[in-house]
């Protein structure tokens, strides 16, 4: 093996190990910034700040009795946890954590990030159907229209980078910033696709596939021990990966004045957008299902299509 | 017009002959009516009369077969007890059938109140009177396999008296296939002509039901095409237990009807039997209680609000209002010693007299709460995602709140201003100075907003109960208060007795029947207490407003969706222990 291919394995490798420790990791951060806004303590006991609660959970959850409902359909409801995990493994192959550590820079890296998160909405479906249950089939059926209509604008909100860069690449875009942040031209595109993120990764305010109060836990209800844990790992890598491209996209990656390593600099911006989905979470009520449809479709839709039709305008005026 | 005695229109009517009437403690009009004409007396009472009663406020059954009879009126086995209350007349009417058969049989009026349905149900269910016409009488808060109906005097009170409890295979099969959930017997389709109905049910064990209620929904789709709740699993007997309790001890039941009321349930029925007993409160007394029943109405509605702000999806407002209703019962605690069962009132006052320092904590919390008020108005009030999910849900009117019976910022939010704390004073609430909050168009907002508003008009009389604190006894100087003040048993020998019996075997409240009514955090809350002259009381009935407001729900929730049950439910502000008692 020559040094590339080693660097290479390295950094996939890293990459892998990074959001291992990250997706549980995270589920230690909520707990603990939710228990800062709500007057509370959250987990505290088990080592420094509580941190070793991650060990604990997620040996609970190894161990855990692997339950599949006799009603269930055996096959698909073992898939499902699965499909969620790889396919958030897989959008993950696109992002520049800093210059050279990638694991593949591909031409069409923003293509491959919204087919990756088109293929997550299986997971949901095919979960909820294969559950058997009325809960989880109501929470997939939201589920699916949720996940499915804000793809689109999701999509469309991100195109006015793709036109100020000229690439799909994100290495591209990230170097396009050198400038300007595109977050000041794209302010529209940014908060846009940052909503559309939140329904993407259905967190609360937009947990309606889930919506406790009125489906127990929604598409997941039959759901027990590590599948259901994976579930758990695949919301939050979800979160950590819409918060990266958020960075990618609109912020500059890992662009920053030197006193940091740009790593770092990634690093930290993303964290302040997982800090932001939380607050969002301890803050917004939920809207209702066809509430939210609506406004996908009659505000953020046309909204999506006026950015997009002025920044393509604009570019073709400044080449022309 | 205004002021007709009923009696006079009644008689006109039907001719005196019809009517025997009844004098009772609580000076209620309490006329016996023939079972023959009874719907049609009901029917003139409720819309033919000038200044109608047309508000059924409660509907039960007292067996009298064992009871010491004191009076003037019709002997029978069982008697139907109706409540009507009239709003324009501002006064409560009783109206009653003698019933002279073992299991008799009563015409329902079901078809001319709608929220008779539930009422006739539960008599069939505690009495086994059977009411002739009614759409669906089966038992409502008992299993269904029960064998026997409660509330009759035969009925065993005890666990003890009813043999040790199995479990063989015929009965579980039996408790089993009971439970099985068929659609038409619930009255629902399986299928319209466009659709497949789903069948969804929710609880008893659910997160969003706020305890142990069932609601089974006909949904196409998300719509609910028919919400029909099941009631029954928090039935703890609470109206049988009184027949074997003193009046005395049976004060911390009542904590336990709405469990977030606390004391409020302890006035409701302390007045009913301070009017039997013929006490008069002192004014000290009647002021703790104020204070004390407005702290418990502040607790109870910050426990509604932050649950309904986390049914509508707010994961962090019911922790800020947790942690401000500890505030509220260390105030609790350290006046009562308990928290949220402080069974604090007796008969003819209350347990103790206020601590040293109370009015410094009373202070600090009227100092500290308005604020914490307005960041919730800003938190949840006027956060716009929860408008869009409350305004112009689960709209009833006026009309339909009183059809059904709904009480409290329920009724209030239909715009309809009646507030029992204003209009029937009790305990001294005609001395204080606070407004009553209305809505306008009876939706979930509006009962929301009605009672935060409440909370501040709570916050105010609690103030003036500070500031205006009457020195004096905090319990009555009558032989039949309980526990009797002890420095009178120095005295002489007759006190001595009378304490001595008061708390051995309880007070011998004298024979009668009173009805009271409060305006609980709920709803209006009434105790209707029949006592034969004896230690314990003969029977209590006990009027919850959230029996009423969760009938209404098939009716208000139909239409809407699933999302939409939970708003609806949560701005009901209804807890499971004071619909099944």
């Amino acid at each position: 093996m020559d040094e590339a291919t080693i660097n290479h394995l390295l950094i996939v490798g890293g990459v892998l190990g990074g959001l291992l420790i990250v997706a549980p990791g995270l589920i230690w951060l909520e707990r603990r910034l939710l228990a800062l806004w709500q007057d509370r303590y959250g987990p505290n006991r088990a080592g420094p700040f509580g941190v070793l609660i991650v060990l604990a959970d997620t040996i609970k959850l190894f161990f855990k009795e692997d339950w599949i409902p006799p009603f269930a359909d055996k096959v698909v409801f073992v898939m499902a946890p699965a499909i969620v995990m790889i396919t958030v493994f897989f959008s993950f192959v696109i992002i520049p954590f800093a210059p050279g550590i990638i694991v593949t820079d591909l031409n069409i890296g923003i293509l491959f990030f919204l087919a990756m998160s088109s293929m997550g909405a299986y997971s949901i479906i095919l979960g909820g159907w294969a559950s058997n249950n009325k809960y989880s089939l109501l929470g997939a059926m939201r589920g699916a229209a949720q996940m499915i209509s804000y793809e689109v604008f999701m999509g469309l909100a991100l195109m006015g980078t793709v036109l100020l860069a000229n690439s799909f690449s994100l290495v591209d875009i990230i170097e396009a910033q050198r400038g300007m942040w595109f977050v000041i031209p794209q302010f529209v595109g940014f908060v846009i696709f940052f909503i559309a993120g939140i329904a993407e990764t259905h967190r609360l305010p937009f947990d309606i596939p889930e919506a406790e109060s009125e489906l127990v836990a929604g598409f997941h209800s039959e759901y027990s021990g590590m599948k259901f844990g994976m579930f758990f790992v695949g919301e939050y890598l979800g979160i950590t990966l819409i918060s990266s491209l958020t960075v990618c996209l609109f912020f500059g990656g890992w662009l920053g004045p030197d006193f940091l390593p740009p790593l770092v600099w990634f690093v930290l911006k993303t964290f302040a957008f997982i800090a932001l989905f939380i607050l969002l979470r301890a803050s917004l009520p939920r809207p209702r299902y066809d509430q939210l449809m609506e406004f996908g479709w009659k505000i953020l839709l046309p909204l999506t299509l006026i950015n997009l039709m002025i920044t393509a305008g604009v570019v073709l005026m400044r080449e022309g | 017009m205004e002021n007709i005695d009923p009696t006079e229109s009644l008689n006109l009517r039907f001719g005196e002959a019809t009517f025997t009437k009844q004098v009772t403690k609580d000076d209620l009009l309490t006329v016996w009516v023939p079972l023959d004409r009874i719907v049609e007396v009901l029917r003139f009472l409720k819309s033919e009369i000038p200044n109608p009663f047309p508000f059924l406020f409660d509907l039960t059954a007292i067996d009298e077969r064992s009871r010491k009879k004191d009076g003037d009126y019709p002997t029978s086995h069982f008697s139907i007890v109706y409540h009507l209350f009239s709003f324009d007349r501002n006064t409560f009417i009783r109206i009653k059938i003698a019933l002279r058969e073992d299991y008799p049989a009563v015409p329902s009026i079901s078809a001319l109140w709608a929220n008779a349905n539930w009422y006739e149900r539960e008599v069939y269910d505690m009495f086994g009177i059977h009411f002739d016409g009614h759409p669906h009488l089966t038992r409502i808060l008992m299993p269904l396999t029960w064998e026997g109906h409660p509330l009759r005097k035969e009925h065993p009170a005890r666990a003890t008296e009813m043999g040790p409890f199995r479990l063989w295979q015929e009965k579980q099969d039996l408790e089993q296939s009971a439970l099985q959930f068929r659609p038409e017997e619930w009255g629902m389709e399986l299928h319209s002509d466009e659709s497949d109905f789903m069948f969804l049910n929710i609880g008893p064990q659910h997160p969003g039901t706020h305890g142990v209620l069932r609601i089974v929904l006909q949904l196409d789709g998300e719509d609910i095409v028919q919400a029909v709740p099941d009631i029954g699993f928090h039935h703890r007997g609470a109206e049988k237990m009184a027949e074997r309790q003193s009046w005395h001890t049976y004060i911390p039941y009542t904590d336990r009807i709405d469990y977030l009321g606390g004391v409020n349930n302890n006035l409701a029925y302390l007045l009913a039997v301070e009017n039997l007993a013929g006490i008069t409160v002192p004014e000290r007394a009647k002021v703790i209680r104020v204070m004390m029943c407005e702290f418990f109405r502040i607790a109870s509605h910050l426990v509604w609000y932050g649950t309904f702000a986390q049914d509508v999806g707010q994961l962090s407002p019911v922790f800020y209002m947790f942690t401000d209703r500890e505030r509220v019962f260390d105030i609790v605690e350290a006046v009562c010693g308990g928290r949220m069962h402080p069974n604090w009132f007796r008969i003819g006052g209350t347990a103790q007299d206020l601590p040293v320092g109370w009015d410094s904590l009373v202070k600090k919390f009227i100092d500290y709460f308005p604020a914490r008020l307005r960041e919730y108005d800003n938190l949840v009030m006027k956060n716009s995602l929860f408008k869009a999910r409350t305004e112009g849900i689960g709209i009833f009117t006026t009309e339909e709140a009183i059809e059904w019976g709904a009480t409290g910022a329920n009724l209030r939010a239909c715009g309809f201003d009646w507030d029992f704390r204003k209009k029937r004073p009790y305990s001294g609430y005609e001395m204080f100075d606070f407004d009553v909050p209305l809505g306008n168009n009876g939706d979930c907002f509006d009962r929301a907003a009605v009672r935060v508003e409440e909370m501040r008009q709570s916050l105010r009389i609690i103030e003036q109960c500070w500031k205006n604190m009457p020195p004096g006894p905090y319990k009555a100087d009558h032989p039949l208060t309980t526990p009797p003040i002890k420095k009178n048993t120095m005295q002489d020998i007759e006190t001595l007795i009378t304490h001595f019996l008061g708390v051995s075997w309880g007070p011998v409240i004298p024979g009668g029947e009173a009805l009271s009514c409060i305006e609980a955090p709920k709803g209006a809350n009434g105790y209707f207490a029949v006592s034969d002259g004896n230690t314990s009381p003969y029977r209590v009935r006990i009027r919850t407003p959230s029996f009423a407001h969760m009938q209404m729900l098939p009716y208000i929730s139909r239409g809407y969706t699933v999302a939409d049950l939970l708003s609806i439910l949560g701005a009901m502000d209804y807890v499971l222990a004071d619909i099944d008692r």
